[in-house]
């Protein structure tokens, strides 16, 4: 029997341009130009090594996001992932962690899965809490921030360092893994994969197709409201010495100044 | 007056710093109530009744030691229905978001995470976060249900505010996805005496310039002689120098301590995102130009491996 694996990921704006809010206080994606969350990049390599593992598996990659999301999408798939699903629809402008998760978690279940593989946070909200959302909304076991995993037996196993222990953990399937940066390089796209990915399904869908009440997403939908945003002054410039013999002590003055020594 | 729950993250009982700090914000907007989970209640009970904990409901079963994350959350929705707070606070550990986004969406509330600062207001609790490798600060909240907030280390002042701190059973009933994700084994963390990277108030890192693991000593006699934490840059880290578990940055840990000193760092958009939010910013890089400066509040421009030694001597000689 198939492996259905559906890896969730973002298309976000890149970290190393000039990062802004728009008016309205959401993410502006117009500023700079968007790619697949690095993260994410761990969780379509995890599910493809799980696939190669398996007997039978197909993995559909999932995007929530404008239009350019699906840039996200072909990267997933030209790495190998055989389908996608992108979900697009005005109302989602603005979505909080929350509503996005019930997106996420219809959309899962449109798919159908066995698993679900998410990457440890995005590069742009950073929270981490979509995984354990997901994983509520889905009632399904979550096995999460694992460095190692591995599927067999219908049973996901994996190791998830913490910072005070480093855990061994063991879920039956359905579940919901995710990966952090540890889990193992990605791979890059061949050129092969990336002509292949032209030619592979991307299904559309919005809010009616999932039967998603707009009302539940969008700004006005959100959970959270954000009232304010301001750009952090520059730092005033510091002071800055050449080391000539004295550097360490002319430091230790200063940290003796600030009362740190 | 009005209650807020309050996680306890602790080992045993021994209560992390982390939600003493919690305690502190939590007098800002009510009363504080402790949840604490396993083990230990008896003897956190004091410090958390000497921070102001007015209550502390206590709950112990094998369950929270021997699954993953859910048991927490069952009970801390127990909790928020016995008390009826106005507020969750929750340490932002990766296991407190986990918990407290999961809690959020069963009591129909929004969450808010990593906040560096809070506030009451008209409308209920104002978060400060910082976004975008901490370019921008913004200030939310949460404008459904009960807010369930995170918050980072180091936001807040550890202050002392005698309450009673009573002990009082919490009733928890699991439900079925309470034991979901078995923790078949655990192995704590060698300790390597040196504060927690995230919780330290001094993070003594370095990276691609320290050149090589057994160079991370200079670093770490400077940590130790500060009482910091040793934290190290992405570069360190896949070179295979530092562990991963120190990595400060944006796929790493994200630190917010009172001084950061960066050796060796040129302080790339990845490892300013971990740090940025520090008080107080010093840099030892031979690189003049190195963005790193950009940032500092004190640079010196030299060869770390001369000017670090001279530091920690200078320290240790201060320090007496």
């Amino acid at each position: 029997m198939s492996l259905r694996i559906v890896v969730a990921v973002k298309y976000v704006p890149d970290a190393t341009g000039d990062r802004h809010f728009a008016e309205d206080l959401t993410t502006d994606r117009d500023a700079v130009d968007g790619l697949l969350s690095e993260l994410d990049e761990y969780a379509v390599e995890q599910a493809l090594q799980i696939a190669d593992a398996a007997d039978d598996a197909e993995i559909t990659v999932l995007t929530v996001g404008p239009e350019d999301a699906k840039d996200a999408l072909r990267k997933a798939l030209s790495m190998g992932a055989d389908k996608a699903i992108h979900v697009e629809d005005d109302a989602l402008h603005g979505t909080d962690v929350i509503g996005t998760s019930l997106v996420l978690a219809k959309a899962i279940e449109h798919a159908g899965y066995d698993l679900v593989v998410t990457g440890m946070a995005s590069t742009d909200g950073t929270a981490g809490v979509v995984p354990a959302l997901l994983a509520e909304r889905l009632g399904i076991p979550q096995v999460t921030l694992l460095s190692e995993v591995s599927v067999a037996d219908g049973k996901v196993t994996g190791r998830r360092d913490g910072d005070a222990a480093s855990e061994q953990l063991e879920a039956s399937l359905p579940a919901l893994v995710s990966v952090t940066d540890q889990s193992g390089e990605a791979r890059y796209p061949s050129f092969k994969g990336i002509m292949a990915a032209k030619k592979k399904p991307v299904e559309a869908l919005d809010l009616a197709d999932l039967g998603i009440d707009p009302a539940d997403v969008g700004l006005a939908g959100a959970w959270t409201a954000v009232d304010d945003a301001t750009q952090r002054p520059a730092r005033t410039a510091g002071t800055i010495v050449k080391d000539e013999g004295e550097g360490g002590k002319q430091l230790a003055e200063f940290l003796a100044s600030q009362k740190f020594i | 007056m009005a209650e807020v729950l309050v996680y306890v993250d602790h080992v045993d009982g021994a209560v992390r710093k982390p939600t003493l700090e919690l305690l502190t914000l939590a007098r800002r907007i009510g009363e504080p109530v402790a949840v604490h989970l396993g083990p230990g209640a008896e003897s956190a009970a004091p410090v958390l009744a000497e921070h102001g904990a007015v209550r502390v409901l206590a709950a112990d079963a094998p369950e929270f030691a021997d699954y993953l994350v859910v048991p927490k959350v069952d009970a801390l929705q127990a909790a928020a229905a016995a008390v009826e707070p106005v507020a969750v606070l929750v340490p932002s550990s990766a296991e407190g978001k986990e918990i407290a986004a999961r809690l959020a969406l069963r009591l129909g509330s929004g969450v808010i995470t990593d906040a560096i600062d809070l506030e009451a207001g008209d409308q209920g609790p104002v978060a400060t976060q910082s976004a975008f490798a901490a370019a921008f600060t913004t200030r939310s909240r949460v404008s459904r249900g009960i807010p369930v907030i995170t918050v980072k280390p180091n936001s807040a002042p550890v202050e002392a505010a005698p309450a009673a701190g009573t002990v009082e059973p919490l009733e928890v009933t699991f439900g079925p996805l309470a034991t979901g994700t078995k923790v078949v084994a655990r192995t704590p963390r060698e300790s390597t005496g040196r504060p927690e990277l995230t919780e330290a108030a001094i993070v003594v890192s370095g990276g691609r310039g320290v050149n090589g693991a057994e160079n991370f000593s200079v670093i770490e006699a400077l940590a130790d002689a500060l009482g910091a934490a040793v934290g190290a840059s992405r570069a360190a880290v896949d070179a295979g120098w530092y562990p991963h578990s120190n990595q400060v940055g944006q796929t790493g840990k994200s630190v917010s301590p009172q001084l950061y000193i960066a050796n060796g760092i040129s302080g790339a958009i990845q490892h300013r995102a971990g740090m940025q939010t520090s008080k107080t910013i010093v840099a030892v890089n031979k690189d003049a130009e190195a963005p790193i400066f950009d940032l500092v509040d004190y640079g010196v421009v030299g060869d770390l491996f001369q000017v670090v030694p001279q530091l920690t001597e200078e320290v240790k000689a201060r320090k007496g």
